[in-house]
């Protein structure tokens, strides 16, 4: 049996019907093509399918894509500010090399920026546990540490305007 | 080369290319690609370390909805060939799915194949298999008792490679000196886990005939393997080098899974897609690490200085062989580390057990090998109540000595291994760090400091092929570069391999803008594929700096020579009364006549009456193939033999305190001093060396595929199998120095290893310093908190100093 689901998508309403057993990252990636989060555990450890529901960072391996109805999710696809040009928090992570094998990047960036929407002047701790529960097997962390930092003090000298879209409509 | 003071590209901060695509989250991964009517892979497994397949029933998995085929070993082994092994032996034959027997727990067994993997995996759980359970044997150091049961019963023994090089004097060393030390040393099964699973999508074309296959992959001669266990020519098989590979640092080599999807695409006329789920990677996706066992001795004099070393090492390679055992073969490129030892004894041995299959590692087995010279040489320290840091000092090649001759073979080509000690000790502050330490003992706390250095042999030869496999006469491991320069000037690179992090895109953009003077910027890089490209051996073994960039030079290079006769004669001058400089070709003797390269490409492309007259080819296109420096001999009969070019060097110094009730170690104030040669790229070359720590860390302390006595996989999730986090991983401050390598095209050696190489003998080094005032020592790596908490248990506080 399949069930009708609508949410908030990256801004955009969007409605399917999916059955009960798929997971909210199976139906972003293999259903709505929006491969840009990535599977990596399937078990909730590793942080690679992060995406924001309602503004907070969750696992999309997790969650059934039903659980998602009514709510409002971003992905990393969303996280570019209005008219395409890079979020801050992305452009920093390229200043810095946030990176290397790009996998885990998009579940980084999620959890990046649930944690400079709810504190913008966090402390290299504060960051390090913010991020804790994604995995990086390339960068050691210290470059993404780097990255959030960065990207929190350039917000802080932004004037006061919406951010990317966190789903709190 | 070209000098320091005039380069514009090569050094600078630039952000990397590839970066762009990644942090958008338009990355072509290989979960990414999709091909109408694809169908999915789910795998059976088997549950026994050891067992018979007496019978296999598919009737209802193939009745499920969905499924489009069962594939059985025995099957598939009637109508394939055994994958390649590293070493001489045609009595172990593997094949992608157990044939008869299978041999660890969690090996393929069967292959549903469904139009959505679900499917796949609901018919999975019908298949039902009759086992007859088998001996079997974890213990590598059992596995070498010829009683122990045989993991391949065709080759006899489970004995798969034994020799013992000796290279120097070795007994008169030994005799000679009045000092001698010996231990054992465990390094535990772990491996680099990238977060992307291993994943492949074959597609057979009836009327090319063409198989083409998309993969998360990084392993030489991929499609020659491929081909060979399919029984069809190379060149109908074509690897796509233009997918993202989600993280590899040596595991990607999914030749078994590529040779089942290949053969079921072509029996099925349909694209089939093999994605590992985590389960599958960590139990059956044959990518686990070096398993080894360590017996090393040393003799030495009053001053600390070694003058030989006995070094023997049983390698676990599992269940599956592959290329697991040439991982013996690359420490041999470094043997003695950093130290003037004069002679050494080497007793590689690789047995199987009934454990998972390995893959090539970061490092190619150098690092466990480096943590066993480190504590020899922390050992001979404590032994002769010296420093760590003097003991090195003292035995130490001088940087006047290059280039410097191992026993086994390799010339070191360049180095200053005092200067990046004393650059790590400056970084670290050790003076303060030691009265930190001692602080923190006397306050009652398990406090040491870790004190390493590594080599890291990079460059990419394939020496130890024939070292260690005398059948195997490969002496090049070349890579390709082309570059083109469209009529409008525009200049593309065509590289022939895949990349997992490491940033060859604007590795061979900076170096064909460096040549060229044009912004790397506007050099697009793509990938070629298996039938379109050039030789090419992957970035495996620290090579790409060095043979890609050595590749993109001269290609760079050879356009440069064509745009100056291109232009000389349209300034009308001859080529020795021309420079090439910015993009332009210019007369010596009149500035102002100077003519662009995006001129000189329209000329070459659509006006050859303007082309000089010897020139006799259109267009502007150059390729370079590169031979691995100082490559191209066999062994010598006692094994000796360049194997690397370059030699990269690095010093690690970390701070550690061990929870004394639990045993948690908490690392703090991490060093690092290294020396890469000329640094291409600073943000890359940073990441490669954090990244690389942050991986020896936690094969240090708590990576770790654990088996139980029956031969089950204790730790085949996230949660068992335990990695570092931002938690685990402190912040680690490096500090460089260039010697740069003669032997290259801008003095660039490797870095992708050395953080890696290092990190675990310096994390040994701190825990071991941090037990001394216990008199205990912890030689089994990974240094889990339990096994330093019972460790601590046994000694009463009293004891502490």
């Amino acid at each position: 049996m399949k069930h009708t689901i609508t949410m908030t998508l990256n801004g955009a309403r969007r409605s399917a019907e999916v059955e009960p057993r798929l997971s909210l990252v199976d139906f972003l990636r293999d259903r709505l093509g929006l491969t840009g989060t990535h599977v990596g555990c399937e078990h909730g450890v590793c942080g690679a399918c992060s995406v924001l529901l309602d503004g907070e960072p969750i696992r999309a391996c997790l969650m059934f894509a039903v659980q998602a109805d009514g709510h409002s999710i971003t992905t990393v696809e969303g996280l570019r500010e209005d008219g395409g040009a890079l979020g801050i928090l992305q452009d920093s992570f390229w200043e810095t090399h946030a990176l290397q094998c790009g996998y885990c990047t998009p579940g980084m960036l999620i959890a990046g920026q649930a944690l400079l929407s709810r504190n913008p002047d966090p402390s290299d701790e504060e960051i390090r546990e913010a991020i804790a529960g994604n995995l990086c097997r390339c960068t050691g962390y210290v470059q993404i540490v780097d990255a959030i930092r960065l990207a929190g003090a350039r917000m802080r000298q932004m004037p006061a305007t919406p951010g990317p879209e966190t789903g709190d409509d | 080369m070209t000098e320091h003071s005039t380069r514009r590209f090569v050094s600078a901060k630039r952000r990397p290319k590839e970066d762009g695509r990644f942090i958008t989250g338009t990355g072509h991964f290989v979960a990414d690609v999709t091909r109408p009517n694809m169908l999915h892979v789910a795998l059976v497994t088997s549950p026994h370390a050891a067992a018979k397949i007496v019978s296999i029933d598919t009737r209802a998995a193939l009745a499920a909805p969905g499924v489009a085929e069962v594939l059985t070993g025995n099957e598939l082994a009637a109508l394939a060939n055994p994958l390649a092994n590293a070493v001489d032996t045609p009595g172990v034959k593997c094949y992608p799915l157990a044939a008869g027997v299978a041999r660890y727990a969690g090996e393929w067994v069967a292959a549903i194949v469904a139009e959505s993997r679900a499917e796949a995996e609901d018919a999975a759980e019908l298949v039902e298999v009759e086992y007859q359970p088998l001996p079997h044997v974890i213990d590598a150091e059992e596995a070498l008792d010829p009683a122990s049961p045989p993991v391949h019963g065709e080759h006899g023994s489970n004995v798969l490679y034994r020799r013992t090089f000796t290279w120097g004097p070795v007994a008169e060393d030994f005799a000679g000196q009045p000092h001698q030390l010996s231990f054992k040393l465990r390094w535990g099964r772990s491996a680099p886990v990238p977060v992307e699973t291993f994943g492949v999508l074959a597609e057979w074309n009836a009327g090319t005939e063409i198989l083409d296959v998309w993969a998360s992959i990084q392993m030489p001669s991929y499609a020659e393997q491929i081909a060979a266990a399919l029984r069809m020519p190379v060149n109908e098989v074509r690897a796509h080098y233009d997918v993202d590979v989600g993280g590899s640092y040596g595991v990607k080599r999914g030749i078994k899974h590529t040779v089942l999807a290949g053969f079921l695409a072509r029996r099925l006329r349909r694209p089939v897609r093999l994605i590992e789920d985590r389960l599958e990677n960590m139990v059956g996706g044959d990518m686990h690490g070096p398993d080894r066992h360590f017996n090393v001795a040393v003799a030495f004099d009053d001053d600390g200085l070694i003058k030989s070393m006995k070094l023997r090492v049983i390698e676990d390679v599992g269940g599956q062989t592959g290329r697991a055992a040439f991982q013996l073969g690359k420490p041999v490129s470094a043997i003695v580390g950093a130290y003037r030892i004069n002679s050494v004894e080497y007793e590689a041995i690789a047995v199987s057990t009934n454990k998972t299959g390995q893959a090539a590692v970061r490092g190619f087995g150098m690092s466990p090998t480096n943590v066993a010279i480190e504590t020899a040489v922390d050992k001979v320290a404590r032994h002769r109540g010296l420093s760590r840091l003097e003991v090195r000092r003292r035995n130490f090649i001088r940087a006047d000595q290059f280039p410097y001759l191992i026993p086994s073979g390799s010339e070191y080509d360049s180095g200053d291994y005092h200067t990046v000690l004393r650059k790590a000790v400056d970084l670290a502050g050790l003076d303060a760090l030691l009265k930190r330490r001692d602080t923190a003992r006397r306050d009652g706390k398990i406090a040491g400091i870790g004190i390493a250095t590594c080599l890291e042999p990079g460059g990419g030869n394939s020496a130890f092929e024939p070292l260690l496999n005398p059948k195997n006469e490969t002496t090049t491991w070349p890579e390709s570069c082309v570059v083109k320069v469209d009529r409008s000037g525009g200049i593309t690179a065509t590289i022939a391999t895949s990349t997992s992090g490491q940033g060859h895109e604007t590795l061979a953009a900076t170096i064909i803008g460096e040549e060229l003077g044009i912004d790397p910027d506007t050099i697009r890089v793509v990938h070629s594929d298996t039938l379109s490209g050039l030789p090419g051996n992957t970035p495996v073994a620290s090579r790409m700096a060095i043979m890609l960039g050595g590749a993109a030079a001269g290609a760079a290079r050879k356009i440069r020579d064509q745009a100056i006769l291109i232009g000389a004669h349209n300034l009308k001058r001859t080529p020795e009364q021309v420079r090439y400089a910015d993009g332009a070709v210019t007369a010596l003797d009149d500035q102002a006549q100077s003519i662009s390269l995006a001129r000189i490409a329209l000329i070459a492309h659509r006006e050859f009456h303007n082309m000089p007259p010897d020139l006799t080819e259109p267009g502007m296109q150059a390729v370079h193939v590169l031979q691995v420096p100082k490559g191209g001999a066999l062994p010598t009969a006692d094994g000796r033999v360049q194997m690397y070019p370059c030699y990269s060097f690095a010093a690690h110094i970390v701070y550690a305190e061990i929870d004394r009730l639990t045993g948690k170690v908490t690392l703090s104030e991490y060093s690092i001093a290294h020396d890469c040669g000329t640094v291409i790229n600073p943000d890359i070359v940073r990441g490669m060396v954090i990244g690389g720590a942050a991986h020896g860390i936690g094969a240090a302390l708590y990576e770790e595929f654990a088996y139980e006595p029956s031969g089950q996989l204790l730790s085949g999730t996230f949660v068992d199998y335990v990695m570092p986090s931002s938690h685990e991983v402190p912040d680690i401050k490096l500090a460089e120095h260039c010697t740069p390598s003669p032997l290259t095209s801008h003095g660039q050696k490797g870095v992708g290893e050395g953080g890696y190489l290092g990190a675990p003998a310096a994390v040994a080094s701190a825990i071991n310093d941090a037990l001394s005032p216990f008199d205990i020592e912890c030689l089994t790596l990974p240094m889990r908190a339990s096994l330093l908490s019972d460790l601590l248990a046994d000694r009463p506080a009293e004891t502490e100093s």
